[in-house]
């Protein structure tokens, strides 16, 4: 049992719909600015109103911030789901609730602790508006818990400030029903509860940002100008803050036009396709999606992939197959990015764990894209675009150039004796392209049929031959220009574990615990697509190795199978893909099952 | 899109155009389309009109998707960049490309497969946005590279070269555009450049997206008889509803050509549109009569051609996102970036 300061897991269980998301979002940020570590993961139904909605915080002072499976405090607002969630309350926890109605005793657990708040009636007393009076009391219980828990009610009061700053009536509402709560904890509970609060110094230096805003900012730090997209969760907020950044950093002042054009397409399938047609013409262009959206660019992908055209794609995963669970989280999509589209396809992936790596992994994609002229995706996923993460704060070289890749000038041009789109390939087995608009010398078909080294239609197999060869190649190259993997190793390690993603929190902190155990692993998390060969040199100087990552089919391990030679027998998987961010629980659990096997 | 170079001769007395390029400067390579195809004549014609109006061939974008009509950007102006895509995929790649760099004309050539069945709906969303662009359907009612197939735009009783009936009610470009709202719709005969030539003039003046379904016999899959759409067929049910005149903005506009009859359209770069309405009272800038009208037609079974309907007032994607003039692809990263103090700035706001 976690007693004492600054570790433990609180759940809120509310119904959709109701304003619950401002009141948790308020608790997560003002533990936030309490300088301590926390992570706040929204569990949310795809709905708009009416349905369960969850959302988890767990505060720990020594940095372990992913998901908590066992909950020391619930706040049970949701009675459609009351059994569940007492339930999930650890033995000797807290569970507060709407005390305006009697819980069924049913309901009743001798090993917990019931917290009884009055919520509808107390805000039902205070306030009028029958919609404020729903909205209020999510604001009450966060009161409650401010005393139960000694967040600094100062720094609640100066959010609220924030908020409403310009809305007086709806500020004193808020702080009205902050008290109600506040009140009522204090004059009947035993105030401050075992587990508390304690002001750190450790987000000194750091941001509270979600992966969507910050991929949103690398796309418009690396100069994006085009954008198309089709609404889709959970990347619709990708785009949503891509638009707001454009309004406030690309308006032109003196003129009031835009520096950039987003266009919200029919489909996925034009969304990609404005893409292709933007960089075709040397524009940095992207589109955020998810896996839906992913399996419908498939086509245009492999055109992009096989004409030698840049793209970025931001895949924002999901649960799949199908429309599969919208709102909910996995790492899914890897093998059908890996090789979208028929034919023999193979891309670059970025593979970002973190909001903050989300911002320079979207700036990496488009000197990528261009540098290979290829498309690049991105796989972000739900738990690492849509939570607030505390991140480092993101950091901008103001000495950046985009790397263009090999475009020709007209004065190239006007050199050049014959132009000829496929030859020529430097190092990476790259060409030169040229650009429309920009000189009659540079002129050629781009297309998606068959073409030889010079860019003419061909059907003959030399000539096709020789160029996907070149693909190929040029795609290997690629493995040393994407992030180099993160590696951590222990002495007198057993093993290693490999992952990617938004795993990351929960693997290290399973590998920490493994080592109080004694059983000391090496860690990999892969960064990018194709892989480094430092990668496939792990795998060999581990006896074997888990990767562990949130699908069914292991792709993560099929991958490193198909573009490694490491026997399969060196690489077990720890799966977990229920839709729930990752807990350091399932991966210690799953090693352990297999270690004892 | 196998093709052939052309030899490169040229006859000295080839006239000139104002940027001193012959009409030889804007031919591609040798057509590999079946003799006879209506598709070459089309592509003659968009070779004169380009030609006539002095196009820049590196500032013109050629763009196209898949079929027999998406090979032709190889056979015109060998110095413009051509995109010969993906089937129906053409109208997003035009428009991610008219997004990008707003300094190129766009022409795109597509089909009746291509636009009007794989490629239906993104057709219809770029007449949604106005993208400005010149968008041509070479409609022969057949599916020629897979031997034969009908498409969307067959009319029913139109027989296959087996002598088979379809039985699957047409969808025509022309009235599905003008319902949508499209801003230029033209139909024209590939048989017939003399019209052809001012319409194509006309388009690429065009403030923004004009469609052109032309009409053109696929002399070997459906040019039969029993087929509506043979050359035959459309030369004796064909009506023209319009005579265009295509005057450029820097020729003095002649006042002197009687005023019955024509109709006088401003163009959105300044050049002059001259209808002479065949029918009397032909509106073409009323969507609403120009609808009834062809409607009223298409009952009688009679193919209207002629450039149908025109309206300059609506803004085209760049002027609705305002869009800078200058294209988004020349815009240095120094001003699209907002810089280190700024993301300083920003992130007070992230806590």
């Amino acid at each position: 049992m976690r007693t004492g300061v600054n570790d433990f897991a609180l759940k809120l269980a509310n119904v959709n719909g109701t304003g619950s998301a401002s009141a948790n979002g308020l608790l997560m940020q003002a533990i936030f600015r309490m300088g301590i570590p926390v992570s706040g993961k929204n569990l949310f139904p795809s709905n708009i109103q009416g349905l369960p909605t969850w959302y988890e915080i767990r505060v720990n002072k020594d940095g372990y911030t992913a998901r908590a499976l066992d909950y020391d405090l619930m706040v049970a607002m949701n009675a459609q789901t009351y059994a569940q969630d007492i339930r999930e309350v650890r033995s000797g926890g807290y569970a507060m609730y709407d005390s305006s109605w009697p819980l069924d005793r049913s309901l009743a657990r001798e090993d917990i602790h019931f917290l009884p708040v009055p919520l509808a009636q107390l805000c039902n007393e205070h306030f009028r508006d029958p919609r404020e009076r729903i909205l209020m009391k999510n604001i009450a219980y966060a009161g409650a818990l401010v005393a139960a828990l000694e967040i600094d009610m100062a720094i609640v009061e100066e959010l609220l400030a924030e908020r409403f700053s310009g809305k007086k009536a709806m500020r004193e509402s808020n702080r009205q029903a902050l008290r109600l709560g506040y009140e009522y904890a204090e004059q009947n509970f035993n105030c401050p509860l075992p587990f508390r609060l304690e002001k750190m110094d450790a987000n000194d230096g750091k941001i509270l940002i979600d992966g969507n805003t910050a991929t949103a900012l690398g796309c418009l730090y690396a100069g994006a100008t085009v954008a198309a997209w089709y609404p889709i969760t959970p990347a619709t907020s990708v785009m949503d803050a891509f638009r707001q950044f454009c309004a406030k950093y690309r308006r032109d002042k003196e003129t009031g036009r835009n520096n950039y054009l987003i266009i919200q397409a029919e489909d996925e399938l034009a969304a990609i396709g404005m893409v292709i047609g933007a960089c075709w013409n040397g524009a940095r262009a992207f589109t955020s999606t998810s896996g839906p959206g992913i399996s419908l660019m498939n086509e245009l992908l492999g055109l992009a992939y096989y004409s030698e055209i840049p793209a970025v794609v931001i895949d924002v995963q999901r649960v799949g197959p199908s429309t599969g669970m919208p709102t909910r989280t996995q790492q899914a999509d890897l093998m059908e990015c890996a090789y979208a589209s028929h034919g023999d396809t193979k891309h670059i992936l970025l593979l970002p764990a973190n909001p903050a790596e989300c911002f320079d992994f979207a700036v990496k994609s488009f000197d990528l894209a261009e540098k290979f002229q290829t498309p690049v995706i991105m796989l972000s996923d739900l738990d690492i675009g849509m939570n607030d993460w505390v991140a480092p704060r993101l950091t901008w070289d103001d000495s950046y150039q985009p790397d263009r890749g090999r475009v020709l000038s007209a004065e190239d041009l006007e050199r050049t004796p014959k132009f000829y789109r496929y030859s020529d390939e430097d190092e990476n087995h790259v060409a030169p392209r040229s650009l429309a608009g920009v000189h009659e010398k540079g002129a050629y078909v781009t297309r998606g049929s068959g073409h030889n080294k010079l860019g003419g239609y061909t059907e003959t197999p030399s000539e096709y031959q020789q160029v996907v060869d070149r693909l190929a190649k040029k795609q290997k190259s690629a493995a040393n220009y994407v992030p180099l993997p993160k590696i951590a190793r222990r002495a007198e390690a057993r093993f290693g574990v490999i992952t990617i993603g938004g795993c990351e929190p929960a693997v290290e902190e399973a590998l920490d615990i493994l080592a109080e155990r004694e059983i000391p692993a090496d860690y990999l998390r892969i960064r990018g697509f194709p892989f480094h060969k430092s990668i496939e040199a792990f795998l060999y100087e581990h006896e074997f190795c888990f990767v562990v990552e949130q699908n069914r089919d292991a792709q993560l391990r099929s991958l490193l199978i198909l573009e490694t030679c490491v026997p399969k027998d060196r690489v077990r998987s720890v799966l977990a893909y229920g839709g729930f961010p990752l807990s350091a629980k399932n991966v210690v659990d799953g090693i352990l099952h297999q270690l004892e096997k | 899109m196998p093709s052939i170079a052309k030899p490169a001769a040229t006859h000295p007395s080839l006239q000139r155009n104002q940027l001193g390029l012959t009409i030889r400067d804007y031919e591609g390579s040798m057509s590999t389309l079946c003799a006879g195809c209506g598709h070459d004549s089309i592509t003659a014609a968009i070779v004169r009109a380009l030609w006539e109006v002095s196009m820049h061939p590196h500032m013109l974008a050629k763009m196209s998707g898949i079929g027999c009509s998406s090979k032709t950007p190889a056979y015109f102006v060998n110095g413009a960049h051509g995109f010969n895509s993906a089937h129906g995929r053409m109208p997003p790649i035009a428009t991610g490309a008219s997004a990008a760099n707003r300094g190129l004309t766009y022409i795109g050539i597509s089909g009746d497969g291509d636009s009007l069945s794989i490629g239906l709906g993104h057709m219809c969303h770029a007449i949604r946005r106005n993208v400005k662009m010149v968008y041509l359907i070479e409609n022969n009612g057949v599916y020629g590279l897979t031997k034969g197939q009908f498409s969307a735009s067959a009319d029913v009783g139109s027989k296959s070269k087996r002598g088979e009936p379809n039985q699957t009610l047409p969808i025509d470009p022309v009235m599905l555009a003008l319902s949508i709202g499209a801003t230029f719709v033209a139909r024209s005969f590939s048989g017939d450049k003399e019209q052809l030539v001012p319409i194509l003039k006309a388009a690429i003046a065009h403030r923004g997206f004009a469609l052109i379904d032309i009409i053109s016999p696929c002399v070997t899959f459906n040019d039969h008889s029993g087929s509506t759409k043979s050359y035959l067929y459309t030369r004796q049910h064909e009506i023209k509803a319009t005579e265009a005149d295509f005057v450029p903005p820097e020729k003095p506009i002649l006042a002197a050509i009687s005023p019955s009859g024509i109709t006088a359209v401003t163009m959105h770069d300044g050049s002059i549109l001259h209808f002479r309405s065949v029918p009397a009272n032909y509106d073409p800038t009323d969507r609403k009569r120009v609808t009834d009208y062809l409607l009223a037609q298409q009952s009688k079974g009679e193919i209207v051609t002629g450039l149908l309907f025109v309206d300059e007032s609506v803004g085209d994607l760049h002027e609705v996102n305002q869009a800078p003039d200058m294209p988004l692809v020349h815009v240095p990263h120094s001003k699209l970036c907002p810089g280190s103090s700024e993301l300083e700035r920003l992130q007070q706001e992230f806590r």
